[in-house]
């Protein structure tokens, strides 16, 4: 018999992992100067491909590899627009987020005939490790493959963005444009690099929900982009921090659920507020300050 | 180069071809589903353009995009971009709608004013808050904003569903008839069953009183130094704070009275997520309509003919194809501005130097 403890921790774990993959990708696009608001774009269209593929040729792990290229095509247009023409970044995120929920249900009816979801996809099969797989929440983790894939990729961003040269490098395009310049790093390779990236781990995150659920449905990244971005910010654009505010967020939801299941009423919408409020709070400095890179969103242009 | 010459490409020219751009790319995705793009773009075109009934779905269509448009736009000329204007709808249609039933047997001379102003003071607080914030805590007004529409949208949610529902339905009381707003079609039958009403005529005294507001009074001066540069203006005695908190509450009123499109002039009562994605379409009709009023309002109804088009053409593609067009216009609108300031500059560049060999 599971404690309630142990479901409402396994369902945070689980409610967490879209939000912290997307988180990432956003930490090391605007730490390299390019803020991305199509994390929730991106998302969407990776989940269609994992659908898609996985429908097709019925391996999940091709899909998977779909949803990462399907992330890297869906950011491509607003890294060039961002980037070469230095457009508003903002304004070319929102296009990519309106776009991906347009070009998935036009061949959500394309291709399954419906407009609300698709047929239904094999998942990727559990792991079965012994022992570990029998203790409570630790075989929510070690048995998923995914969550094994982001805790690696989370180990290897950290280690990569503060421990190596190309990290202080990202980090300094992100800081200070002009001055990473002068010193000779490129600018434009680091931040196309970063946005690409950032595709990547955002077409992971849409990865997990269409496996989770074994299915698209219409709009099925229901603001997790939107999510990641207020993690981003209440993580201070770091790694760690990320994990944490993705986790803090989806203990918020998986504790609503616990409740509900327990008949104790808590509207959800409530709940659904609460990554929202703690954004805001922070970025307002009402709980120490939040500070973006300092040129975050700001484009490069050469003299 | 003339200066006629840059603002007419500028202005015209360029949104143009952005447009014309968005729908060759869009013919690539009607082609690769084996259908005819000049057949479907001619039935978007006829269908929208080709009778009352469907120029009113249009408008009807166009109205709360103008609107929100307008307050966006508003909000970018002192330099601020708010992305909130979804939130301001939901909150000023909400306060449009509670005190439209909540005061119903106020009689209608009475009741008329104060809905209205439910719906202006309703969106004007909620982007106040972006407005405060941002100009005493110093927090970004496009992410506060985001934040803001979900807990707008929750917010409502909760209301509608746990407060003032009527039972059965994911709406509310009906405000009464005394506050309707006319449809053109109660004026010509060649409008029957169009909800075009009459707030579209609000959309367009809102263009006015905003032009008048921004180009020929001083609050509107003070507005676009602050935006065009914050150091001069600052050095000019603007208030920086002031500019701020008083365009985001403008913005907010004005998506706000997308209230009375939806309550007053169509549907009587406030709606689960009546409003879909109105509020961020509206940040691509403000950019299309590179942020002058006048051209918010032709932009408002290019994109309402393609909402409704979109309907029209459902039956051959997926509708979702305008979505895709829509997206494209924007990403268009903004790399062609960029390219189109790189041209110019080159081509002033060209004549400087050509009238330095000459002279």
């Amino acid at each position: 018999m599971d404690s309630g403890f142990v479901l409402i921790a396994e369902q945070t774990v689980s409610i967490s992992v879209p939000f912290f993959l997307a988180a990432l990708g956003g930490v090391i696009c605007e730490r390299a100067g390019v803020v991305n608001i199509a994390l929730e774009g991106i998302m969407l269209n990776g989940a269609f491909c994992q659908v898609l593929v996985t429908y097709w040729t019925g391996n999940p792990w091709l899909g998977l590899l779909a949803a990462t290229a399907g992330g890297v095509l869906t950011v491509l247009p607003h890294a060039v627009a961002s980037i070469k023409f230095r457009v508003n970044q903002i304004v070319s995120g929102l296009a990519i987020n309106l776009g991906a929920v347009g070009i998935t249900k036009f061949f959500l009816k394309i291709v399954f005939d419906s407009s609300s979801n698709s047929e239904r996809i094999v998942g990727i099969s559990a792991l079965n490790i012994p022992i570990l797989s029998k203790i409570p929440i630790i075989r929510e983790i070690v048995s998923n493959p995914l969550i094994l894939i982001a805790i690696g990729l989370f180990v290897v961003i950290q280690i990569f963005l503060f421990k190596t040269k190309w990290g202080l490098r990202l980090r300094a395009a992100g800081e200070s444009a002009e001055a990473s310049v002068s010193v000779g790093i490129n600018v434009v390779k680091i931040r196309y690099f970063a946005c690409l990236a950032s595709g990547v781990l955002a077409g992971l995150a849409g990865a997990w929900l269409a496996l989770s659920q074994h299915q698209f449905t219409d709009g099925m990244s229901g603001g997790r982009g939107y999510i990641a971005l207020a993690a981003v910010i209440f993580g201070r654009w770091k790694p760690n921090g990320v994990l944490i505010a993705s986790l803090i967020f989806g203990f918020a939801e998986a504790l609503q659920i616990g409740l509900q299941s327990a008949g104790i009423e808590i509207p959800t919408q409530f709940v659904q507020m609460i990554p929202y409020l703690v954004t805001i709070i922070v970025l307002a400095g009402f709980v120490g300050r939040a500070r973006p890179p300092a040129d975050d969103g700001k484009p490069y242009e050469p003299a | 180069m003339t200066e006629h010459k840059i603002k007419f490409l500028k202005n015209f020219v360029s949104p143009a071809s952005a447009i014309l751009g968005a729908f060759l790319v869009g013919s690539v995705f009607i082609i690769a589903i084996g259908k005819n793009p000049f057949y479907i773009y001619g039935i978007l075109f006829s269908r929208t353009l080709g009778s009352s009934y469907g120029f009113g779905q249009v408008l009807f269509k166009a109205t709360p995009l103008i609107l929100a448009a307008l307050g966006i736009a508003f909000a970018f000329h002192g330099g601020l971009f708010n992305i909130g204007a979804n939130g301001q709808i939901y909150i000023g249609a909400f306060a449009c709608a509670w005190a439209g039933f909540t005061f119903s047997r106020f009689p209608g001379f009475v009741l008329f004013p104060v809905v209205v102003l439910a719906s202006v003071l309703g969106g004007g607080f909620w982007g106040w808050i972006a407005g405060v914030l941002k100009a005493r805590r110093g927090a970004h007004e496009v992410i506060t904003t985001i934040m803001l529409n979900f807990i707008a949208l929750a917010l409502c949610n909760w209301l509608v569903s746990a407060k003032y529902h009527v039972p059965e339905t994911v709406h509310t009381a009906s405000v009464p008839p005394s506050v309707w707003l006319p449809r053109f079609s109660d004026i010509s039958q060649s409008f029957a069953g169009s909800a075009v009403n009459l707030s579209f005529f609000i959309a367009l005294i809102c263009a006015v009183l905003i032009w008048w507001v921004l180009y020929k009074s001083p609050v509107g001066y003070a507005i676009r130094a602050q935006g065009f540069n914050p150091e001069a203006a600052k050095t000019y005695g603007i208030k920086a704070p002031r500019v701020s908190i008083l365009t985001m509450t403008a913005a907010g009123a004005l998506s706000g009275l997308v209230g009375t499109n939806f309550i007053l002039g169509y549907k009587h009562y406030f709606e689960q997520g009546f409003a879909g994605g109105t509020g961020f379409m509206a940040i691509a009709v403000a950019l299309l309509g590179r942020n002058h009023p006048f051209g918010i309002v032709l932009a408002g109804i290019l994109f309402g003919i393609l909402d409704f088009g979109g309907l029209a053409i459902n039956a051959y593609v997926p509708k979702e194809l305008v979505e895709i067009l829509q997206a494209i216009i924007i990403i268009f609108v903004i790399v062609g501005e960029s390219c189109f300031d790189g041209i110019v500059k080159n081509l002033m560049k060209k004549e400087k130097a050509g009238e330095k060999t000459n002279g």
